[in-house]
């Protein structure tokens, strides 16, 4: 295991030790550690209840950890300490960009104005916050142009050019997905953390979201997931770390996750002899 | 000490008065989530209800015990008032259900206009006064207690009894309950949710009409725009208790009496509603949950 | 299948009778007490009563006939078009506005700035005061206060229920500062505009975190203690009494319109005497301030703080996920709005001459809020619309004198402004619950500006 007390390599990019989060009488994490590397896709995966929203909600500022250290390294050298953070400054100052579990698009928007939205810091201080902007200045009007771009290149990669005009509430369920993707991208993160982005989509739009997530990482964004479809799990990530309860109960490359048989007991909740069936059955594409 | 334990006995009555209005805001809300602005017309409409009766009556039976006119004017007032919110739920409240948030809280808006408006344009602009209709006072050392008082009180006891048993006990609360936890599910179990939001009203108008009639017995006067003040008031009870609670209603609401007594006693009439003003606005700022409100965790 | 449809008939109008006979014994147990009685004061000041047979009569028919017809004709004619649409398979795409609706707002435009002079045409000096006044200065003063709110409400998504504290704050800034200082009008309009943003930051701070209606009952509560000090707080304010004498505004300082000043406005154009002129000034003021409000909106839109705060009305928590700083966008809504409040308040001091607490009561703020929910959340046009209908048509039952002959001469018109303004509120909502327009243009386009229904739009939950 993994233990919190490792300085940071130069690869780490996000490194939680010793996390952990009470509500009331309920320990939702307890103690937990990982890293995740630069430039990688770790997931995050556990059974239903073992605190995998709670941690990311710790991560992206949502929640005030109870106890633990979230450190983030940025690509200019600076060390920051999440949980230090208020939750805007997460994004802001971080560099760190969230989706969610239930998608939370604004939705009486258009696709174009959500990811005009997302690039709103950027465009602030391009307007002189607003003031200057009134006047119309040029640089104000470049910075537009600019955002425009940007929003132009995500829509490009997450395949909504067509839809950009329409309202983000229309879109059908797996463009909502991609959509709430592209919005973070806009903000320009390091660290992209998605929310169970393949839950509810069909093969097709599984099939895109991973094509998506790939282009993402090879802009050297890392990203860190949760995920319940082992499928996209096993063939996207580089590393998976496992919670069950609160605690971290393994941690590796899928395939050495995928044979551990903590795992294997807690995730499925059967017999070892019967799990490499099981597992098998899953790779062929199966959901759950 | 005695002026003090007097303002603490005016405030208790004040306090029950509020109290009761206060129970219909939190049952409304609990179970629609709707700040129903028209329930403090609501209770001006039970207090004119009960005025209108005590007219009537008196001049028929001039003899008549004052108990009896009492809860008559009760009673009656109590079936009109729910009369009137169940027929205001039916055609301004229930179409809107589940449309736009705004649209209920425009037309209950509306309501309250139109209700206080209603009475000033069928019954005149004018303040009514009534000859008081019960006079003991009892003399506690150099304490005052009037009847009225403890009538107001034991009533007001009594009824936060019965609906308190109503609420928790019977099967039309375990409906009532449930449809205020989740509507949907409520209803594919087979409680009947429209029936069962209408009995809220009628009930939190019931409440709110006893209210009106103890105002109209305590003060001896009614007027059109009584509904607003004690209406801001008894919302600021309801909140104060934490809303959705019955018991938190009261504690509210005597919480509320007994501070613009005192305050009125010791610092200054003139500003006693800005002290109830006030303390709302900290409660919802530092406690937004109130008293006895169960605490909300913000869904991501 | 006529059979049928006569049989399917006759059941309709069964149960529109049966309906309608319930509706008129709810309504004979409602009014009986509130319209059947009449509670008056007899010459000994002691309360009695008489009965109002007739009355109780029309209301208990009203209500019977109005079920009844609803029941058996309006509600299958509507089921009846429905059904036709659904069957069309046509949903009514938009076609080509006609010319009329595409130049609706230059039309308007046009039509206001002319306004004063056809009104002085057509009615006479004496005439236009009351049109002009009363109409469209009172108009154009609510479209401004709902244009102020509609920032806050409509764009941000924050339910303000105590509004009229700036209108207050810019109101008494106005009167208080002119009456001690003898500041003048044009100093003092940004001035009063600046000190309601002040207001609208110190109250919004520690509020702007509570969420949907805590936010509207303490907006509430703040709009009602300002309005309590100002009723109590008599040194300064002199209390219910009131400022009186305000100046009223100059001609940008080269004119006066005080009747006694040197270098009056009437006598420096040679006019006959006549107050008309002051109040055509007035009303062009109003309609800058107005022009003003919705130029910052319609540019506010565009850029990021605008987006901002209508994402904010879309999903705060999104926002905050993507590093919007929730509490200073919207602070940001809650002064601008409060600002323009100001601007309204120092113009209403101004005019009116008399400011006192009675015009600041919370009937005022739930109003402006109507009428931003009546004309469409975030849309300026519907906004205006539906100032004038409720604004002008309420004014308009003060004209109408001639009910009198109708109703007999005890009959005041006046008395059922606000009953009628009450009921309209509910009807509206009850036919239209996004508000006249509902539909919200994008702030930005790729290839075409499509509205967007309102069936998407959030109202926010603040």
């Amino acid at each position: 295991m993994a233990s919190g007390t490792v300085t940071m390599t130069k690869d780490t990019i996000l490194k939680v030790e010793h996390l952990s989060m009470k509500f009331g009488g309920l320990m939702a994490i307890n103690d937990f550690s990982f890293e995740a590397r630069r430039g990688e896709i770790t997931a995050l995966i556990g059974p239903n209840g073992a605190g995998k929203t709670t941690v990311f909600n710790c991560i992206t500022g949502f929640y005030k950890p109870t106890m633990g250290m979230i450190t983030l390294a940025r690509k200019n050298g600076k060390e920051l300490l999440l949980e230090r953070l208020r939750d805007f400054e997460i994004n802001k100052v971080g560099g760190v960009a969230r989706t969610f579990q239930n998608i939370r698009l604004f939705s009486g928007l258009t696709v174009l104005e959500n990811l005009l939205v997302a690039q709103h810091n950027v465009l602030m201080k391009a307007s002189g916050y607003t003031i200057l902007g009134l006047l119309g200045l040029p640089t104000y009007r470049k910075a537009v142009d600019a955002s425009i771009e940007k929003a132009k290149y995500w829509l490009d990669k997450a395949d909504l050019t067509d839809r950009a005009d329409d309202p983000a509430g229309d879109l059908p369920y797996g463009a909502q997905r991609r959509l709430e993707i592209a919005r973070a991208m806009c903000t320009g993160p390091e660290l992209l953390c998605l929310d169970e982005p393949a839950a509810g989509l069909n093969p097709r739009e599984s099939a895109a979201l991973n094509t998506l997530l790939h282009s993402i990482r090879d802009e050297g964004v890392s990203i860190l997931l949760i995920e319940h479809d082992m499928s996209v799990v096993m063939e996207i990530s580089d590393h998976v770390v496992v919670l069950e309860y609160g605690q971290k109960i393994s941690d590796g490359t899928p395939d050495h996750v995928k044979n551990d048989p903590k795992v294997i007991a807690a995730y499925l909740g059967v017999e070892d002899d019967e799990v490499d069936e099981v597992i098998a059955v899953e790779l062929e594409g199966g959901h759950h | 000490m005695e002026y003090f334990i007097q303002q603490l006995i005016n405030g208790l009555t004040l306090g029950s008065i509020y109290g009761l209005v206060a129970i219909g805001y939190t049952m409304v809300y609990g179970i629609i989530g709707m700040i129903n602005f028209a329930h403090g017309d609501i209770f001006m409409l039970g207090g004119f209800a009960a005025l209108i009766i005590f007219l009537i009556i008196t001049s028929f039976f001039a003899g008549i015990p004052i108990a009896l006119l009492l809860i008559i004017m009760m009673v009656v007032g109590m079936l009109v008032t729910g009369l009137w919110n169940w027929t205001i739920e039916r055609i301004a409240y229930r179409p809107l259900r589940g449309s736009f948030r705004l649209a209920p809280l425009i037309t209950a808006i509306g309501m309250s206009i139109t209700l206080s408006n209603f009475i000033q344009v069928t019954q005149g602009p004018r303040n009514k006064p009534i000859p008081p209709l019960v006079t003991d006072v009892f003399h506690l050392g150099g304490l005052t207690i009037s009847l009225k008082q403890i009538l107001i009180v034991v009533i007001t006891a009594i009824l936060l009894f019965a609906f308190w048993y109503i609420v928790n006990k019977t099967p039309l609360g375990r409906a009532q309950r449930a449809t205020e936890q989740d509507r949907k599910m409520a209803a594919l179990l087979g409680v009947d949710v429209d029936r069962t939001i209408s009995i809220t009203f009628i009930m939190g108008a019931a409440l709110a009409a006893v209210a009106g009639s103890m105002y109209l017995m305590y003060y001896g006067v009614a007027s059109f725009n009584d509904g607003f003040i004690p209406g801001v008031k008894a919302f600021t009870a309801a909140v104060l208790g934490g809303i959705g609670s019955l018991p938190g209603a009261v504690l509210g609401g005597l919480l509320i009496g007994l501070i613009e007594s005192l305050w009125s006693a010791y610092f200054s009439i003139a500003y006693k509603d800005v002290a109830t003003f006030a303390i709302l606005a900290f409660v919802l700022i530092f406690k937004p949950t109130g008293i006895l409100g169960r605490p909300e965790v913000e869904k991501v | 299948m006529a059979t049928a449809s006569a049989a399917g008939n006759q059941a309709v109008m069964g149960k529109a009778l049966r309906e309608g006979i319930f509706a008129g014994v709810v309504a004979f147990l409602m009014f009986l007490l509130f319209v059947g009685i009449e509670t008056y004061q007899d010459i000994n000041n002691a309360l009695v009563w008489r009965t109002r047979w007739g009355l109780l009569a029309i209301f208990v028919i009203v209500a019977a006939v109005g079920r009844f017809v609803t029941v058996a004709f309006i509600k299958p004619h509507i089921d009846q078009r429905k059904l036709n649409k659904a069957k069309d398979g046509l949903l009514d795409v938009s076609e080509k506005k006609g010319f009329l609706r595409r130049h609706f707002l230059k039309f308007a435009l046009v039509l206001l700035l002319v306004y004063p002079f056809l009104s002085l045409l057509i009615v006479g000096k004496q005439g236009s005061l009351k049109y002009v006044d009363n109409f469209g200065i009172q108009i154009l003063i609510y479209v401004m206060l709902a244009w102020g709110l509609n920032i806050v409400v409509g764009l941000a998504g924050l339910l303000d229920l105590g509004y009229v504290a700036f209108y207050a704050v810019g109101a008494y800034s106005y009167a208080l500062l002119s009456s001690h200082f003898g500041f003048s009008f044009w100093i003092l309009l940004p001035l009063s505009g600046i000190f309601a943003a002040l207001w609208g930051i110190m109250l919004g701070f520690p509020v702007l975190r509570l969420r949907g209606d805590y936010l509207a009952i303490v907006t509430l509560a703040f709009g009602e203690i300002i309005r309590l000090v100002l009723i109590n707080w008599t040194d300064v304010t002199k209390g219910t009494f009131g400022i009186a004498g305000i100046p009223k505004a100059t001609f940008f300082g080269i004119w006066s319109f005080d009747t006694g000043a040197p270098n009056n406005f009437v006598k420096a154009w040679g006019l006959s005497a006549s107050s008309v002129y002051y109040k055509i000034f007035l009303f062009y003021i109003i309609l800058a301030l107005c022009m003003l409000t919705a130029y910052v909106t319609i540019r506010l839109r565009r850029m990021p703080i605008g987006r901002a705060w209508e994402a904010l009305r879309e999903d705060e928590i999104a926002c905050r996920s993507l590093g919007i700083d929730t509490v200073t966008t919207k602070l940001t809504a809650f002064a601008t709005g409060a600002m323009f409040g100001g601007f309204a308040g120092a113009f209403f001091a101004s005019r009116q001459g008399f400011v006192s607490p009675e015009s600041f009561v919370f009937l005022e703020s739930a109003v402006i809020l109507a009428i931003v929910v009546l004309g469409g959340m975030g849309s300026l046009t519907g906004i205006a619309i539906a100032a004038a209908v409720m604004v002008g048509g309420t004014e308009i039952l003060r004209e109408m004198s001639f009910l009198k002959v109708v109703f007999g001469p005890d009959f005041t018109p006046e008395l059922y402004r606000m009953l009628l303004f009450g009921l309209a509120m509910v009807i509206v909502m009850l036919f239209k619950p996004r508000g006249f327009v509902g539909t919200r243009e994008p702030t930005a386009f790729l290839k075409e500006r499509r509205s967007v229904s309102g069936s998407f739009t959030k109202e926010g939950h603040g």
